[in-house]
């Protein structure tokens, strides 16, 4: 099953790609709006319901840092939510109680989901960034027996 | 005040997230564990002040923002000085009547780094705790200055290698004691203060809600291993920290109003020091035939204090 991706939503630039100035041409005291419009508080509302403006970090992809990436499988997932808190990249889509996917904009491929991931085999494991998702779920483990 | 429910992960993660992807602390980096945390763990409106520091360089590389939260980005020694002065702002207006939405509930958070709570910021946050400014400080302990290179601070232990501690043919690293940061809030008299690990996601959770329903300065001093300055692959973030809680290094406990202490985590089977300095490159020169000397010295201490903890637990004063 496909993520809310922020990619489905706008052409994603490169971070660090956008047009420098000077140091001595910065604004001073800026102030930069998250969204387009006044939300109130962003708690009551999805990412996918939001109106990301141009300054927020999440319209930006640091995707090109990976090498390796963790893949996901559906099957094996038990929905814990473990991968979800301690994901520092909030790369961990999740919606209603469910894990939903990753989102490769913003996934740095640390690692840490697959690490916390309890099920056995695990439900998320890491992959060349050159395997495509189908070879990587080919690939799968079987499920390993306890040693005793 | 609207905290969220922390009964089980799948209810906490219907939350919906505050801190954007794409900021760029390091691949495995635990600030933003932490962070994420505290921002699930309540629907109010937050006013985040954060010094520079990891934190704050990541999260706000010009011309991005990663906060959907309002977000205060202020000099090194003055994240608390920010959130204390826009909460005595708000305040006033509240007052005066000045406000647009007067009702809407707010908390005031300040976020800083051990260098700039244990050392550079230390007379600010000590100022702002003892005027009564009802916030919540938080400090991202990884036990360097990481941002600038890792140089040592007053919350480096005893033993670590640092750029400006450096272990070699003469010394063993750091051979000051890491000062004690939550004793010295608590003398405030301050009626939260805590040290709390990411691994122990509820517990954490359950502090930092108290903190934010606690009127009045609360000072959490939290766990953020670091992988590029602890040296360790960014995919064990979580084990270290669990090693660092289950050793004792880190224990997790709380003191309220200065006096009652309540230890919040005790370890199944405690782990020697040893495993939780061995996983850690900046610890590798200790395990030198004539450094034995200061790993037991580490686990001396940590005994000595995890007896103390105990004992003031026990003793209700
Ligand atoms: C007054 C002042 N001194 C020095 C600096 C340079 N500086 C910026 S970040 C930093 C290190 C921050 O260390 P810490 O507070 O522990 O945060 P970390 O980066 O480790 O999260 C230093 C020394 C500064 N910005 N301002
Ligand atoms: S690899 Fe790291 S950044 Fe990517 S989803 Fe997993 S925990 Fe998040
Ligand atoms: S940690 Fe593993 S089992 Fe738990 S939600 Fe994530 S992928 Fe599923
Ligand atoms: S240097 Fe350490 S604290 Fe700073 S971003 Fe990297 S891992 Fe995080
Ligand atoms: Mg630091």
């Amino acid at each position: 099953m496909k993520g809310v991706l922020a990619t489905d939503r706008r052409g994603m630039r490169e971070l660090g790609a956008e047009e420098m100035v000077g140091w001595d041409e910065v604004t001073q005291g800026v102030v930069l709006p998250s969204f387009d419009q006044a939300i109130g508080n962003a708690a009551f509302l999805k990412p996918e319901e939001r109106p990301y403006s141009d300054f927020s970090s999440y319209t930006a992809t640091v995707a090109s840092w990976r090498v390796i990436r963790p893949v996901y499988n559906r099957d094996i997932c038990i929905d814990c939510q473990n991968c979800w808190v301690w994901c520092p990249d909030a790369s961990i889509i999740s919606r209603d109680k469910q894990m939903l996917g990753i989102d490769y904009d913003h996934c740095k491929g640390c690692g840490v989901c697959v690490e916390v991931c309890p099920t056995n085999p695990k439900s998320l494991l890491m992959f060349a960034e050159t395997e495509t998702i189908e070879e990587a779920l080919a690939k799968w483990p079987e499920k390993k027996k306890k040693e005793k | 005040m609207a905290i969220t429910s922390i009964k089980n992960l799948k209810e906490f993660s219907t939350n919906n997230e505050r801190l954007e992807g794409a900021h760029l602390l390091c691949p495995g980096c635990a600030h933003s564990m932490i962070v994420r945390e505290l921002l699930n763990c309540t629907d109010d409106n937050l006013v985040i002040a954060t010094n520079t520091g990891c934190l704050e360089v990541s999260t706000a590389v010009y011309p991005y923002t990663s906060w959907d939260t309002s977000w205060i980005h202020i000099g090194f020694e003055n994240a608390a000085t920010a959130a204390a002065g826009a909460e005595a702002m708000y305040k006033a207006r509240k007052r005066k009547g000045t406000l647009k939405d007067p009702d809407a509930p707010v908390k005031f958070v300040a976020f800083g780094g051990d260098g700039s709570t244990y050392d550079i910021g230390f007379q600010w946050i000590s100022g702002a705790i003892e005027r009564g400014h009802d916030f919540t400080y938080i400090c991202l302990d990884n036990e360097n200055y990481a941002n600038t290179g890792g140089q040592r601070s007053s919350s480096t232990p005893v033993g670590a290698h640092t750029s400006t501690a450096q272990a070699g043919r003469v010394s063993y690293g750091k051979k000051q004691k890491k000062k004690d940061i939550v004793a010295i809030m608590a003398a405030h008299g301050a009626p939260y203060v805590a040290q709390l690990a990411p691994n122990k996601w509820k517990i954490m959770a359950k502090g930092f809600q108290k903190a934010l329903e606690t009127e009045g300065p609360c000072f959490i001093n939290t766990v953020s291993a670091c992988t590029t300055e602890w040296k360790f692959n960014p995919k064990d973030t979580i084990n270290i920290i669990d090693l660092a809680t289950d050793s004792l290094m880190f224990p997790i406990y709380e003191i309220i109003n200065g006096r009652e202490l309540n230890i919040l985590y005790r370890p199944k089977t405690v782990v020697p020091v040893e495993e939780y300095l061995a996983a850690q490159g900046r610890y590798k020169h200790l395990f030198k035939p004539e450094n034995r000397h200061v790993i037991d010295a580490i686990q001396k201490d940590i005994n000595e204090k995890w007896e103390y903890l105990q004992r003031r637990e026990e003793a209700k004063v």
